[in-house]
Order: C-alpha cells, then sequence, then structure tokens
C-alpha cells in the first residue's frame, strides 16, 4: 500500500508534467533573453506559461512573475511593497505561513510596526480587529486565503472591502499557495494587489511559484540583476519548471471544480469515520470555511510523530502539524495554539491532506489502519 | 615549487623497541587516508611522515587536512623542498628566497616575523642560530615593511635542515594520541546525542579500533534519527577509521519492557538491555570493552547508582571516558570534532513515550533483578535483536 495524504506538503506531480519538463529541459534550453530563435523559443513558453496562469486568475499575463516558489512569492509582496510604498505599518495574522511571518518580521526590525491578526475557535480572522487597525501609515495587508494546517479559509472579498474603504493607498497581499488551484481566487474580485502561488502544491515541479501584480502596483525588486521580468525579478528563468507549472495550472484549474467536491466528500467520509470510530479526538479543521482537502485531527494521548511513523508503517503517509516546521526542535504548532487547542491536543495532532488522486478504497484502508495503530498506541501510554 | 608534507609524531617517539610498530602502523593508516589522492611518496626520518607528491594532480592541501586528523600526529605542515647545493652560499639563497615567497602570501596584516631553525644534519656547516640569522637577513632586505620580532612574531618561518631544507610558515596541531589499530577493539554504544560520539572519540583516540551500536525504536523514532547516528559515525570516522555500525531494533524489547516493569524503572531496565545486546555484539566482533558516554549526574540514569547497576548488567569493562566531564566540556570536544551540529539535530528526542514522569535515581540490584524477571523470553528478545541487526560500513 502507498496512500499519499500529504498533498499540503507537496504534491504528486502529474505526469504530463513531468514530460513537459523534461522535453522543455532537453530541448527548449535556449537562454529566454538570447536574441536567437532558440531564445524566442524559451521566452514564448514563459510567456505561455504566464497566459495560462492569467486565465485561472482572470488577470492579464503582464501580471505574472515567476518566482523560486512560494516563499519566494511572498518575500518579494511584503518587502516589495514595503520598500516601494509609503508607510510604517503592517498587518497581517497569526496564522500564516513562515514564509510570511519571518519575511514581516524581518521587515519590522526595519522600522516597520508589525499587528497580528487574532482568529477565533475556527481559525475565523477578527475583521472588527483589522478595520481598527488599518491607518494611514498602514502600507500593507498580508492574509492567507487557507491556512495550510487546519485548512480554514478566511473571507478575502469581505477583508479586501474594510482594507480599500479604510485606506485605498494600503497594498493587498494574498498568500493563496494552498488555495490555488482548490477554490477559485480572482484577485480583482476580492480587491487583492498580490498574489502569491505555488507550482508544487498543484501537480507541478518543485522550484517555481509566481507573484501576481496588479497593474499600476508599486512593487520593488528583491534581487538585483539582469532586467528580465521588467527589473521586479531578474534572473535567467526557470524555463523548464515555468512550462511545467502553466502545465499543471491549466490541466488542474479545468478540474477544479470536479476534484474539489470528490475531495470534500472523501475528507468529510474520513472526518466521520474518524470521530464516530475513535474515542477522544478533536477535529481542528472546522466544519464550514474549510478547503476540501486539508483534515487536521488530534488524538489524545498519542504523540503525533508516533502516529505518524506508525502510520508509515502501514504505507500511510501523513504530516504533523505543518511538514515545513517538523525540523525546529520544541515545535508546537502556533496555529493549533492560536485557535486555542490545548497544548496535549496538539501534540496529539495529524494532518491529512488530499489529491485527486486518493479513492474511496484508500480512505476505507486509512479508517481501519488509524483505528487499530491509534487503540494499540493508547494501550502502551 | 616543490611542496611536501612534513607530519610529525608526537608521544610514539617516545616509545621503546616496539616503536617501529606504531610507525609502520601510522603509516599504514596514513596511506588508508590518502589513497584516492593520487601518488605520492610517503618515507620517516627523525619522528617525521614526509608525504611527496608524485603526481600534479595529488591535492596537497586536502592530504595535510586529512594527515591533521589522523590519531598519533602531533602537527601537520606543508612545506617547501629545497635540495641542498655543494655550495652552502647557495643552499642559503635558495632558502632565503623560498622564505620570502611563503612570506609574501601572508603578508598582509602582518608585521613582524622571526626565523626559527632545526638543524637535524649536523654535518651542515652553520648553527641553527647563524641559519635564522642569515634568512632573517635576507627577509628584511625582500621586504623592508616587516620587522623582527622574536618574543611574539606574527609570522613564524621554519627552517627544517634535514636530508634536504624544507621551509613553512603554517604548522597544524594534529589530532593527538596513538595510532588507530594499536590499542585493540572497543564497542561503543552510540545514541545520536552530544556524548557518545565525545565518548567513542575519545578511547579511539588511544588507538582503539572502534565499533558502534545504536538502538533503533522506529515507529518511535524516526528514520532520520538513524540518518542522524549514520552521519555522526560518519564523522567520527574521519578520526576512528572505519566504523561497522549496528544498528540494533529495539522497538519490540521497548514495548515488552513497558508491558511488564514497573514504570519508574523503565530507563533503568532499558539501558540494562543494551548493554547486553552490546555486550553480546561485542563479544561476536572481538571487542575488549564496551564505552559509553554516561557523566555522573548528568540525568537520573546516570546517578552513581544507577551508574552502578547498569555496570552490573555486563561483565566486559565499561569505559566512560566523559565521566568526570561536565556538559560544556563535552559540547566543547563535540564541536572540535565537528559533531556538534550533528547531534542537536531533534529527531532522537521527539518521541517521550517510554520516559518515566518520576525515574528511580537511588536504584537497587534486587529490585531491578525482581522486575525484570517479568521479562520472561527477554534471552530470546536479545539473541533476535542481535541477530536482526542491521550492519552499516561507515567510512574509508
Amino acid at each position: 500500500m502507498h496512500i499519499y495524504l500529504d498533498n499540503s506538503a507537496t504534491t504528486i506531480p502529474f505526469p504530463a508534467v513531468c514530460d513537459e519538463v523534461y522535453n522543455v529541459m532537453s530541448k527548449t534550453y535556449g537562454n529566454p533573453s538570447s536574441l536567437h530563435k532558440m531564445g524566442v523559443e524559451a521566452a514564448r513558453l514563459i510567456e505561455q506559461s504566464a497566459e495560462r496562469i492569467a486565465n485561472t486568475l482572470k488577470c492579464a499575463p503582464g501580471e505574472i512573475y515567476f518566482t523560486s516558489g512560494g516563499t519566494e512569492a511572498n518575500n518579494l509582496a511584503l518587502f516589495g511593497a514595503c520598500n516601494a510604498n509609503r508607510g510604517s505599518h503592517i498587518i497581517t495574522s497569526a496564522i500564516e505561513h513562515p514564509a510570511t511571518l519571518q519575511a514581516a518580521d524581518n521587515i519590522q526590525s526595519e522600522w516597520y510596526d508589525i499587528d497580528l491578526l487574532e482568529v477565533d475557535k475556527d481559525g475565523i480572522m477578527d475583521l472588527a480587529q483589522l478595520e481598527s487597525l488599518i491607518t494611514d501609515e498602514t502600507v500593507l495587508v498580508s492574509i492567507m486565503h487557507v491556512n495550510n494546517e487546519v485548512g480554514v479559509i478566511q473571507n478575502l472579498e469581505e477583508i479586501g472591502r474594510i482594507i480599500k474603504s479604510k485606506n485605498p493607498k494600503t497594498v493587498y497581499h494574498v498568500d493563496a499557495i494552498q488555495s490555488y488551484c482548490k477554490i477559485p481566487i480572482i484577485p480583482k474580485n476580492v480587491h487583492a494587489d498580490m498574489v502569491s502561488l505555488s507550482s508544487h502544491k498543484i501537480h507541478g515541479p518543485k522550484g517555481v511559484g509566481a507573484l501576481y501584480v496588479k497593474q499600476g502596483t508599486k512593487i520593488a525588486p528583491t534581487i538585483f540583476g539582469g532586467g528580465q521580468q521588467k527589473n521586479i525579478r531578474p534572473g535567467t528563468e526557470n524555463v523548464p519548471g515555468i512550462a511545467g507549472f502553466g502545465l499543471a495550472a491549466h490541466i488542474a484549474h479545468a478540474n477544479m471544480a470536479e476534484v474539489s467536491a470528490t475531495m470534500a466528500k472523501l475528507r468529510d467520509k474520513l472526518r466521520e469515520g474518524i470521530v464516530s470510530t475513535i474515542p477522544d479526538v478533536r477535529i481542528n479543521t472546522p466544519s464550514e470555511n474549510c478547503a476540501p482537502h486539508v483534515l487536521n485531527v488530534s488524538f489524545d494521548r498519542l504523540k503525533s510523530e508516533v502516529l505518524l511513523h506508525s502510520l508509515e508503517m502501514d504505507g500511510i503517509f501523513v504530516s504533523s502539524g505543518s511538514a515545513c516546521s517538523s525540523h525546529k526542535k520544541g515545535h508546537r504548532s502556533y496555529v493549533l495554539q492560536s485557535m486555542s487547542v490545548p497544548d496535549n491536543l496538539i501534540d496529539g495532532s495529524i494532518r491529512f491532506s488530499l489529491s485527486e488522486f486518493i479513492t474511496e478504497n484508500e480512505i476505507n484502508y486509512v479508517l481501519d489502519k488509524l483505528r487499530e495503530i491509534v487503540q494499540n498506541l493508547r494501550e502502551i501510554v | 615549487m616543490n611542496k611536501i608534507i612534513l607530519a610529525k609524531y608526537g608521544e610514539l617517539a617516545l616509545k621503546g623497541n616496539n616503536k617501529r610498530q606504531f610507525e609502520d602502523k601510522l603509516m599504514s593508516n596514513i596511506r588508508g587516508k590518502l589513497k584516492d589522492l593520487g601518488e605520492y611518496s610517503l618515507s620517516r626520518a627523525q619522528s617525521t611522515i614526509y608525504v611527496e607528491p608524485k603526481s600534479d594532480t595529488f591535492d596537497i592541501d586536502e592530504a595535510s587536512e586529512r594527515i591533521r586528523k589522523v590519531f598519533g600526529m602531533s602537527a601537520v605542515s606543508v612545506a617547501s623542498k629545497v635540495d641542498k647545493l655543494p655550495e652552502t652560499k647557495d643552499t642559503l639563497d635558495e632558502i632565503g628566497k623560498i622564505a620570502v615567497e611563503c612570506v609574501r602570501k601572508m603578508m598582509l596584516r602582518h608585521k613582524t616575523f622571526k626565523v626559527e631553525t632545526r638543524r637535524e644534519d649536523k654535518h651542515f656547516p652553520l648553527k641553527s642560530p647563524q641559519i635564522s640569522a642569515e634568512i632573517g637577513g635576507y627577509i628584511l632586505e625582500n621586504i623592508p615593511e616587516l620587522t623582527v620580532d622574536v618574543h611574539n612574531p606574527d609570522i613564524t618561518v621554519n627552517v627544517e635542515i634535514r636530508g634536504s631544507a624544507y621551509v613553512y610558515t603554517e604548522r597544524f596541531a594534529g589530532a593527538g594520541g596513538m595510532p588507530t589499530g594499536t590499542n585493540g577493539k572497543a564497542t561503543l554504544l552510540l545514541s545520536g546525542g552530544i556524548d557518545s560520539p565525545v565518548a567513542g572519540y575519545m578511547i579511539a583516540k588511544r588507538g582503539v579500533v572502534v565499533n558502534a551500536v545504536h538502538f533503533y525504536s522506529y515507529p518511535y523514532t524516526s528514520e532520520r534519527a538513524k540518518d542522524k547516528v549514520i552521519a555522526l559515525a560518519k564523522i567520527m570516522s574521519e578520526y576512528c577509521g572505519r566504523i561497522n555500525l549496528y544498528v540494533v531494533p529495539f522497538t519490540d524489547i521497548q514495548l515488552a519492557i513497558n508491558k511488564h516493569c514497573p514504570q519508574e524503572l523503565l530507563t533503568l531496565i532499558m539501558r540494562r538491555i543494551m548493554m547486553r545486546i552490546a555486550e553480546q555484539i561485542a563479544r561476536n566482533t572481538y571487542s575488549h570493552a564496551l564505552i559509553t558516554g554516561e557523566s555522573i549526574g548528568q540525568v537520573a540514569s546516570q546517578t552513581m547508582e544507577s551508574l552502578v547497576v547498569t555496570d552490573n548488567a555486563v561483565s566486559l569493562p565499561v569505559f566512560r571516558p566523559v565521566i568526570g566531564m561536565d556538559k560544556e566540556e563535552i559540547v566543547q570536544v563535540a564541536k572540535k570534532i565537528g559533531t556538534f551540529e550533528t547531534s542537536i539535530l531533534p529527531y532522537e528526542d521527539c518521541c517521550t513515550v517510554f520516559v518515566p514522569k518520576h525515574p528511580k535515581t537511588k536504584p537497587q540490584l534486587e529490585s531491578l533483578h525482581k522486575a525484570e524477571a517479568n521479562l520472561t523470553d527477554i534471552e530470546e528478545m536479545i539473541a533476535k535483536a542481535v541477530e536482526d541487526a542491521e550492519i552499516i560500513k561507515v567510512g574509508e
């Protein structure tokens, strides 16, 4: 058995994407900036990918800047907006990804004030607090669409409306890395000025991401070089990666509605199966306003890492909290802490994250194994 | 320029009639370290081993770094070799020229220097102080910015007159100790923490070949914990030579202890069984002793009383080289040998399932014997663990 339920960490690349990356890498190896026809061919592939991604966001291809991934997209958004616009105040939330929180923290040390929005027990941000915090000095608000650990969805449109009515000059950045191609995100509908995307979360290659920057939004580069991508993100483009990203977005977005409905159904089956057959569990993913692919569950009296490795022995791959954090010692999920989950339950929390490749039979197998393992492990402690 | 490595050995030089055996072992250990670096020749005279490259591709700096980590070496330098000429004056000129080149390479911040000469070849007509004066004068003449300071110089130019003459400005401390393989074999209980690699290093330094045993409790510890221990063994092997690492599956035993024995004794019973398994592996591999990284009083299982009952589980001698060291002192050594950064990776103690809340710190042997009597098939379990151990050959 091999059941991959860690799709919020990374996804299985689509076979067509693997082929595309291989073909572009071996055949279209010209530098997109070269004047000869090999350069033109490579540049066309980048344009094609920008168009494909622009189609999914209903924006212009010229508003897409490719980066080395989601972390760089978030960093470019935060540093880029702050360096190019007037103001000394940043608002973000307590449950953002470290790529946002750490970037904000490093901007803060350079004379910015920062406020973190609190969330309720379902992980929903406090919009009244947001409204009260925005001032003339607020240069940037950065909000994640879907949280990577629990899957809660924020009301982007309402947030955008609040920001723009309090201070139209405030740059509104959305981290859509977990939501992209799972639920629709149309930047202009939610009044977003910048949106971060990542390729490997949507069955594309690793090492590629993108930042949407609305036409007219002021942004300063964070790295400097040979003028590529309008000098906002210079450096020779990762052509095979970008081509793979474009194709992955094209495929994933086309099937989004259908795939998400199936995933949500299976996720609900997993949730109900756990709740009805395993005692002393807490579902940390809210029952409303949640992405279709994430289910975060705490198993009382268990250590999540032991449970993770036990599931692994049965060929089931999950995550404890957030994969990006598992290399920090003594890590206890700050996202779950913000949602007021008690510490003993945080220590036993597991994240299942689905993809379109998961079947109902596999979910049944996972439920069987989970029941057995949790019972065995609880007998030991 | 004709470069050569001068590798000096310290303590060995004091050995008596069996000195030759030690020297032979040291040379063969060096050969083991250098075998993939290309052609070279190895010779020795007067407590110095000479490594002379025989091809342009031989990476002499890499060789020097590796030799510094060979136990038995006290100091290592990369020197320029000067062949003696019929006229002493010409030889001195040649040495002076090379000395100036060496000093020029280090000039930037340095303002003062001295020349130190060792004249092993007593037929050379000038005495050491005279040679130093001649070469010092030559350097002053060519690099007028420098001044001489014999007490606290920025640069020391070393001149050695032997069969040939050698000039060098940098002298690196070697690893010290005795050549690996001159003092038997011992089996180390390697946990993945800070202490055990240091303990292994300290015993290996005295010329002992080291085996390692690691206890692996998947799924209670992760695959990464195993990778980490392999990485630690690899760093140790840069000094100790090849290490056979025995990864012992320990989960079943841990579960049995947990099920049948009192909470407060879990850790001690576990330690005693680990010692017994390690002893079995030691005997199978012809080791003379066990090594652990225990230090008195560091944790509950390392109080004096706990150490006594742990010791009692086996009949082989157990060496505990860090027994009297403070944590900070152990950390210093771990940093020096390069294991610290790997040791503090968090994968090891992620799981605290089997750690009792109130462990016994003054255990009685009788109560342990009584508790262990509950483990009715422990002999078979130990035999199976030994048999199922995965053997990983690390280094070289």
